[in-house]
């Protein structure tokens, strides 16, 4: 057993080692008419570009990634540059016309993104050309060599119980040398997708024929990751299975998380481009999908005919109707920890982290401010939005709407949702995002904590404050405090995972949806103590 | 303002001084020599597992004790001087007190087994015992086996201990089945059976005759006194139960049996000194309840009392309903009420159990056969809700109401599957009944008594 799985742990850093190995490979170059073929697509009408990138990815053969990607840049900057020139010039000389005229030539979008695409068509090399043998050698050994890893377990951990020996003394789920490579790999990987895609454009080959299959489109970096998602979530989901696998409760939750991931979040919106509809997640809520009432979405729908408006009314129904009443009956973990895919990630890749949360009331009161910051952000900003989108002005108060959105795209969307989100997983726990900055999980925390029927009920006066509870609270709830007073724990940050539950050896915590009146019971004396209940009513 | 000094910072010390804030602006002082601030005693063990690191048993963070105006003082008391009104040290310092509450708790038992103080022989109850183990026992090449020396719920705790680092683990149990004094024999076969599937080398009915050292002083082996069997052994556990931790207090005056003696106000003989949790030692003992009771609840609820008494509402210690739970390996038991094992069981008392065929769960509700009562049950691998089976005990409800209202008291997590069905079958087959088992009611869970 003990070989198997260092025999899985070989293979599982053999394709990882490969699959970072990956981006260094191939070479990237353009035919004169492809690149003609670009430009007319894109509908370019600089000269200077096409001159510029002939110069750069025509011309000059076997450049690797970052040589390509860096000439591309430059072509780009430079030919803006050039334009950016003249509009100064013919601003000083005020020749307004022009300057006007000038604006048609500049080209608009992150330089990563075009190089992205360009890079997308001038791949040759392992990765495009034996993709199948590439995709076994990285995703496959990766798979692979996981599984070997953690099947074993169904022996080693011996009888089905709450097995999480020698945890923190483990460098991987103990912040050791492990867990801080497993960081700087996940913020790196993070900060290449959402920044400088064109830069593992190696890797996006690798899913095309995938791609292709179901949606007919080749792939982008975002299928990329939906399709990264899916796996990870599916390998470590069979940890889980074996790990709890006397809990029913995380058996159904974890299979939960992972359907409403491969099928609402991956097939479904592919296979509606496939069908020329509107991609969507149908279980993606607002404010978590910020960009619904983005004009450019809202436009989007609404030009898609009967689809595009049912997408507009579910989307709508979604967040005011269903959320709430969904809340209301079985607290906020039907979505975070059943149907969420932020949430589904956290607790399959996230799960051995989640000791790692800070229960500090420090962190509880930034967590509160940081998390209620975002929901205002995200509130004002879908404000500006739809105002832009009935009154057709793109500001108001002077403030672009554009900006707004590019700020909260930018600092929420991309670095907390994914770099410091996902990234911070081996440190700070595996619900950093959903903690601290997910809007609606903050809006779902207003109704639970407010008006729902869900609690954690404890159990009399059995706990004996060990705190296993508090220790493995993904959220960082301070669990004990309550079981130790014998009160029922209503908190907006529950997600209702389960586990302190689970690893309770006293069997103290249940998650319970019951009646509403009686939920919060602060108590003076815990039961077990004999004391004249009418007496102490009296002294009040 | 009037000196509260505690001596103890353990569950029952903390409790006392907690509640002492929450009713009051007295001063407090928590003395212990064991550690800086309080942590959970029970948590220990998971600490040397690795579920937990040492400062997740500390239920408050650090600055807890200064922001609730609470003086800790980090010393070892060697004598009480109640006539001053003070506390002795052994660095010779002291300190005084307007009321003195003694929480020191317990102690390993030795009984004077030859070896009993050798390098690696320890109990498995003070910080100190876990730095010890860390010391002797840190994986399994530096100690090749332990032997635990008796069969109580702190024995089968070091045991699980050792055995999550691999180590191979004798377990000398004096009885014929593990903790049978205390669990009905299809409880005590259960744990008997799964002990035995955690791989560890579990002695019935032995006893420990002396323990080996070897050149340097450290543990070489023990001989079992039934059969003179010498087992090689690296570390030995003494766990055949604890005693009050009350040496230091003999040439005080306070009046001592085999702990601090305390009437039902947790009074000592001596004006203003108090004693609580595991040390207090009742004059007469509380219904059925021993004089000495080493349980964690016990000693909270003893704390919660005191600070009562100490704030000027002079209470009485009235325990409840007897509840208690435990772990063993990987099966939870709880105990609501009074369930006696086969010896301790009183002519009145009969048993209904019931057993899973495969999964380990079992029950045993004991009863009284004349008039039905219900008298207290047993869980294995069930959780059971406490409010429910405090309120059937109170108004000394009938098996038959119990049985019937089943569901009303299950804990278990959801999704989880139910046994009442075949509880009640079972019943109702062996009686010759016909009860009909309820759906669960919220309305009956939480209708008061």
């Amino acid at each position: 057993m003990k070989f198997i799985k260092q025999t899985g742990l070989v293979l599982f850093l053999l394709g990882l080692l490969i699959f970072i190995g990956t981006i260094f490979t191939g070479s990237f170059s353009l035919t004169q008419n492809e690149l003609d073929t670009y430009i007319s697509e894109k509908g370019y009408k600089s000269e200077l570009i096409k001159e510029e990138l002939s110069k750069a990815i025509v011309a000059s053969e076997n450049l690797n990634i970052f040589q390509f990607s860096s000439k591309v840049r430059s072509a780009f900057e430079t030919s803006n540059n050039h334009y950016d020139a003249l509009i100064a010039k013919y601003d000083a000389e005020k020749n307004w016309d022009k300057k006007g005229a000038q604006f048609q030539y500049k080209i608009y979008g992150k330089p990563h993104s075009l190089s992205f695409e360009l890079a997308k068509k001038a791949g040759k090399g392992f990765a495009p050309e034996n993709t199948g043998l590439a995709w076994f050698l990285t995703f496959g050994l990766g798979i692979l060599g996981a599984l070997l890893f953690i099947i074993p377990d169904v022996v080693l951990l011996g009888k089905p119980g709450i097995k999480n020996d020698g945890i923190f003394l483990n460098a991987a789920t103990n912040r050791g040398w492990i867990g801080w490579f497993a960081f700087i790999f996940l913020v790196t990987f993070y900060i290449l997708l959402y920044f400088m895609p064109d830069l593992i454009v190696n890797w996006v080959y690798l899913v095309d024929p995938i791609s292709k299959s179901i949606s007919g489109n080749p792939a982008s970096q975002w299928f990329l990751y939906g399709f990264l998602y899916c796996v990870v979530m599916t390998v470590m989901a069979v940890r889980m299975y074996i790990k709890y696998r006397h809990n029913k409760y995380q058996i159904l939750r974890t299979t939960s998380v992972l359907f409403f991931q491969i099928v609402f979040a991956f097939l479904i919106p592919e296979i509606l481009v496939r069908f020329e509809k509107p991609w969507y997640d149908f279980k993606n809520a607002f404010p978590l999908d910020y960009d619904f009432f983005f004009k450019w979405n809202l436009d989007e729908l609404l030009s898609s005919g009967g689809f595009g408006l049912f997408i507009l009314v579910w989307g709508v129904v979604l967040t005011i109707v269903v959320v709430p009443v969904m809340v209301y009956f079985f607290g906020k973990r039907w979505y975070c920890s059943w149907v969420c895919g932020c949430g589904g990630l956290a607790e399959t890749l996230g799960d051995p982290y989640r000791q790692n949360s800070s229960k500090t009331l420090l962190s509880w009161r930034a967590e509160r401010i940081i998390i209620h910051s975002v929901l205002v952000f995200v509130l004002v900003m879908t404000g500006f939005a739809l105002y832009t989108f009935f009154s057709g002005a793109d500001q108001v108060l002077g403030i672009k709407t554009q900006t707004i959105q590019d700020i909260y795209g930018f600092l929420i969307g991309a670095v907390f949702a994914g770099v410091i989100g996902t990234g911070f997983y081996p440190i700070f726990g595996n619900r950093v995002w959903c903690r601290f900055g997910c809007p609606l999980a903050a809006y779902l925390g207003f109704i639970q904590r407010f008006k729902s029927r869900f609690r954690i009920t404890t159990n009399g006066g059995q706990c004996i404050s060990c705190g296993n509870c508090s220790t493995y609270c993904e959220q960082g709830i301070d669990v004990r405090a309550y079981a130790q007073k014998g009160e029922n724990i209503v908190r907006s940050s529950c997600v209702g995972c389960g586990i302190c539950s689970a690893v309770c050896p006293r069997g103290v915590l249940k998650l319970e949806n019951g009646p509403e009146e009686g939920r919060i019971n602060p108590t003076d004396v815990l039961l077990g103590n004999d004391v004249d209940l009418m007496e102490l009513v009296n002294q009040k | 303002m009037e000196h509260i000094v505690i001596i103890g910072n353990g569950i029952s010390g903390v409790t006392a001084a907690r509640h002492i804030r929450k009713l009051s602006d007295k001063k407090i002082t928590i003395i212990s020599a064991e550690t800086e601030f309080f942590f959970s005693r029970t948590a220990l063990m998971y600490v040397y597992m690795g579920h937990m690191k040492f400062e997740h048993t500390q239920p408050y963070e650090n600055w807890f004790w200064e922001k609730n105006n609470i003086n800790l003082k980090k010393g070892l008391v060697s004598s009480i001087n109640s006539e001053e009104k003070n506390v002795v040290f052994s660095d010779n310092t002291s300190l005084s007190y307007d009321k003195l509450i003694i929480a020191t708790g317990s102690k390993p038992n030795k009984f004077g087994w030859p070896g009993q103080d050798l390098d690696g022989v320890m109990g498995m109850y003070h910080k100190q015992d876990l730095e010890n183990l860390e010391k002797y026992a840190p994986d399994n090449k530096t100690c090749k086996r332990a032997v635990i020396v008796g069969g109580g719920l702190i024995g089968i705790e070091l045991a699980e201990m050792l055995r999550s680092r691999k180590i191979p683990v004798t377990f000398l149990v004096r009885e014929a089945s593990f903790w049978n004094g205390v669990l009905p024999a299809q409880e005590s076969e259960l744990i008997n059976k799964h002990i035995k599937e955690h791989h560890i080398d579990l002695r019935l009915s032995t006893n420990l005759k002396e323990i080996k050292a070897d050149e340097n002083g450290r543990v070489k082996s023990v001989i079992i006194e039934e059969t003179g069997e010498e087992i090689a052994c690296n570390v030995v556990g003494l766990t055949a139960g604890v005693t009050p931790n009350i040496d230091f207090i003999k040439n005080s005056g306070i009046e001592l049996g085999r702990g601090v003696k305390v009437n039902r106000f947790l009074e000592t003989n001596t004006k203003d000194v108090y004693a609580i949790g595991d040390c207090a030692e009742q004059h007469e003992a509380i219904g059925q309840r021993r004089n000495i009771e080493a349980v964690w609840y016990t000693g909270r609820m003893m704390g919660e009392t005191l600070a009562q008494t100490i704030c000027g509402n002079k209470t009485e210690y009235k325990p409840g309903h007897w509840f208690n739970s435990a772990k063993f390996l990987d099966i939870e038991y709880q105990t609501y009420g009074w369930v006696f094992s086969e010896r301790g069981k009183k002519e009145n008392e009969a048993y209904f159990q019931w057993q899973h065929p495969k999964d380990n769960k079992c029950i045993t509700i004991s009863f009284d056969k004349n008039t039905n009562q219900f008298l207290g049950i047993n869980t294995f691998g069930i959780r059971m809700r406490h409010e429910i089976f405090d309120k059937w005990l109170s108004e000394n409800e009938t098996i038959q109401h119990v049985l019937e209202h089943l569901s009303d008291a299950n804990f278990d997590p959801e999704f989880y599957k139910l046994h009442e069905a075949e509880i009640v079958a079972k019943f109702n087959k062996e009686n010759n009944a016909t009860i009909q088992l309820k759906k669960k009611s919220w309305k009956r869970i939480f209708s008061k008594s």
